[in-house]
């Protein structure tokens, strides 16, 4: 009872910290609507995507169609709604995935130091230095185009940073003397890796895998822009973005709606970001 | 010295040819027959099985990956485009300049932009200057650079016809493409270097100086600035590989003929001498900038010296590497 008391005022001044970042406060508010938008998309706009209606092609954005039509006629909100989902979704797979792949190589590298450190960041360094977008780019079209492949390509594209990132978290936390204590209690490495040093560094993993799915969207986005993500008739944002660029001169809507809903989900994550990392670790509020 | 400085390049030697592997390793295993590509779908499976060797697809893979080896190191030769029958390196020659330029703009816009900004900032935290900075700053690493770019030549080239909109002519079709790099650059160096700088202020030494009743002017630049600038320098070295793929991606915005739009081109056609020829070539300017990177704040920061004078005198003692 007073266990849980405890906690619950635990999160309340969790809380308290958070709300006093105005802008992470409003990212929150976005995002939530977005995914409350996103898993309703059905029930918002029960008609689908892709009705195309040839009458009303290029409509200006107007009461019935707020953000207007495009070259086939399809309502644009709609297809942003069901495209939220899309983006939403590859954001938050990718991060996943490429973080769980991520943690496991930087802990292993932190850890164990020495050859393994050695072995494993050596392997890093060549990924990183490619460009990471170009590292995507060159595996998505190396698996074939398409979402799934899209995700995978972010998602091992990711990785590379990531996995340095949590290696020096743990390089941090390995000498601490909780670790000795572990130790002193016979504790399996695996033990004091995955029970002891992971919940220490949850809380700098979690704000990194909030800017982690920012940049998972914008780099969704890049990709379905290039043509090497979601394809046709998919409502994928970047893709939205590279259907209105040939008619940007008469129909810029067509551009900048779907930009700037790119811009606002990223821009709200990392304003999350932000602001869990002010919550979880007020001393380093205002870097 | 001389010691940290071979043994960066042996590092960057061994990175280059893993990154060679790696792509030679991952085409190879790519689904799909490049001869069929390049013959078409109405040929022959004979006129295939010839063309396969020809292009020496025939061999197995360890002696295709030494025949490239053998002529990108002694031929200088980077094979030739499966669509065009160009030489690779020609064609790369002709358009890294173009990449460079606008790449070295772009990074020279970002720092001139993000490294006094986010001293400025730091050193007036709250400060409404640094409250602006700080939302333009995440609404620019927020924006999907193409999309910048599209908004960008929308405004100029297309309501205001001051710039052009697409292709290469002149300076002023360099303007648009640097600023959209320069600009979403800005941004992250100047987020890194204000908390940088915010770190550093908040030291013993700085309050020690300003305690001595050193100037608040010199407290700052010749104290915490300096010693901020060695991160600083070492987080926008790493950050050049990050402005260079943006390059790829608004190059594509503005049909620029450079690297971009050249291996871009290559990725959608599968033509593999390209794709493999410029991420080496992306990528062997990329170790360079980390190289030289890595080289400079060694000769500013003296712990890295006083650490390599300590081996090379014949010590071993290795402190614990913390990163």
């Amino acid at each position: 009872m007073s266990k849980r008391k405890r906690q619950g005022s635990e999160l309340t001044r969790f809380w308290n910290r958070y709300r006093r970042n105005r802008l992470a406060v409003f990212g929150l508010c976005f995002l939530t609507i977005l995914i409350i938008a996103a898993a309703l998309a059905n029930v918002i706009a029960p008609e689908g995507y892709d009705v195309q209606n040839y009458k009303i092609k290029f409509t200006s954005p107007n009461l019935e169609h707020p953000l207007g039509t495009d070259y086939l006629g399809r309502d644009n909100l709609v297809r942003m709604i069901y495209g939220a989902r899309i983006s939403l979704s590859v954001g938050f797979v990718t991060t996943i995935l490429g973080t769980a792949v991520a943690v496991f190589i930087g802990m292993f590298a932190g850890f164990y130091g020495g050859k393994t450190d050695n072995i494993l960041m050596r392997i890093m360094d060549i990924f990183l230095s490619i460009p990471s977008i170009l590292l995507s780019i060159v595996l998505a079209s190396v698996f074939g185009g398409g979402i799934v492949s899209m995700v995978l390509a972010l998602s091992l594209g990711s990785i590379p940073g990531v996995s340095r990132m949590v290696r020096a978290m743990v390089i941090s936390e390995r000498d601490k003397e909780y670790i000795e204590v572990a130790r002193t209690s016979r504790a399996s490495d695996l033990r004091i890796m995955f029970r002891y040093i992971l919940p220490n560094i949850s809380s700098s993993l979690i704000v990194l895998f909030t800017m982690g799915v920012a940049g998972g969207i914008l780099n969704a986005s890049t990709l379905s822009f290039l043509g090497l993500g979601a394809q046709a008739p998919m409502p994928e944002w970047g893709k939205m973005l590279s259907e209105g660029r040939s008619y940007i001169r008469d129909y810029p809507y067509l551009v900048l709606a779907p930009g700037m809903v790119i811009m606002l989900t990223v821009f709200s994550l990392n304003m999350i970001g932000d602001g869990l990392r002010d919550a979880l670790d007020p001393r380093l509020k205002g870097r | 010295m001389g010691r940290y400085i071979l043994k960066r390049i042996g590092m960057m030697v061994f990175v280059i040819f893993g990154v060679l592997l790696f792509i030679f390793v991952l085409l190879y295993l790519t689904p799909g027959d490049p001869a069929r590509q390049v013959l078409g779908l109405t040929a022959t499976d004979e006129q295939v099985e010839a063309q396969r060797h020809i292009m020496g697809l025939d061999k197995p893979f360890l002696e295709q990956f030494g025949d490239y080896l053998y002529n990108l190191f002694f031929r200088l030769d980077l094979g030739r485009s499966y669509k065009t029958n160009l030489s690779v390196l020609g064609e790369i020659q002709k358009r890294v300049p173009v990449t460079l330029l606008i790449g070295c703009l772009g990074v020279l816009l970002s720092l001139m932009i993000g490294i006094p900004l986010g001293i400025i900032s730091a050193v007036k935290q709250y400060s409404l200057l640094d409250n602006i900075s700080n939302v333009f700053a995440v609404i620019f690493t927020s924006m999907p650079s193409f999309w910048f770019a599209l908004e960008l030549s929308l405004l100029f080239a297309l309501r205001l016809h001051i710039l052009p909109a697409t292709g290469f002519t002149d300076y002023k079709s360099l303007i648009l493409p640097v600023v959209t790099l320069g600009l979403g650059g800005a941004a992250s160096i100047y987020r890194m270097s204000r908390s940088t700088v915010l770190d550093e202020i908040r030291k013993d030494y700085v309050r020690t100086a300003r305690a001595k009743g050193t100037k608040e002017s010199k407290v700052i630049l010749h104290h915490a600035v300096k010693n901020a600038m060695i991160p600083i320098i070492t987080q926008v070295g790493n950050s050049v590989g990050g402005i260079l793929g943006g390059a790829v991606v608004v190059e594509n915005v503005f049909s620029i003929p450079g690297m971009g739009t050249y291996l871009l081109g290559a990725i959608n056609a599968r033509d593999y001498p390209i794709i493999r020829g410029g991420v080496l070539v992306i990528c062997i300017f990329v170790s360079l900038c980390n190289l030289l990177t890595d080289i400079v704040s060694a000769c500013i920061d003296p712990r890295i010296k006083s650490y390599y004078k300590k081996m090379g005198a014949g010590k071993k003692e290795r402190g614990r590497k913390s990163s």
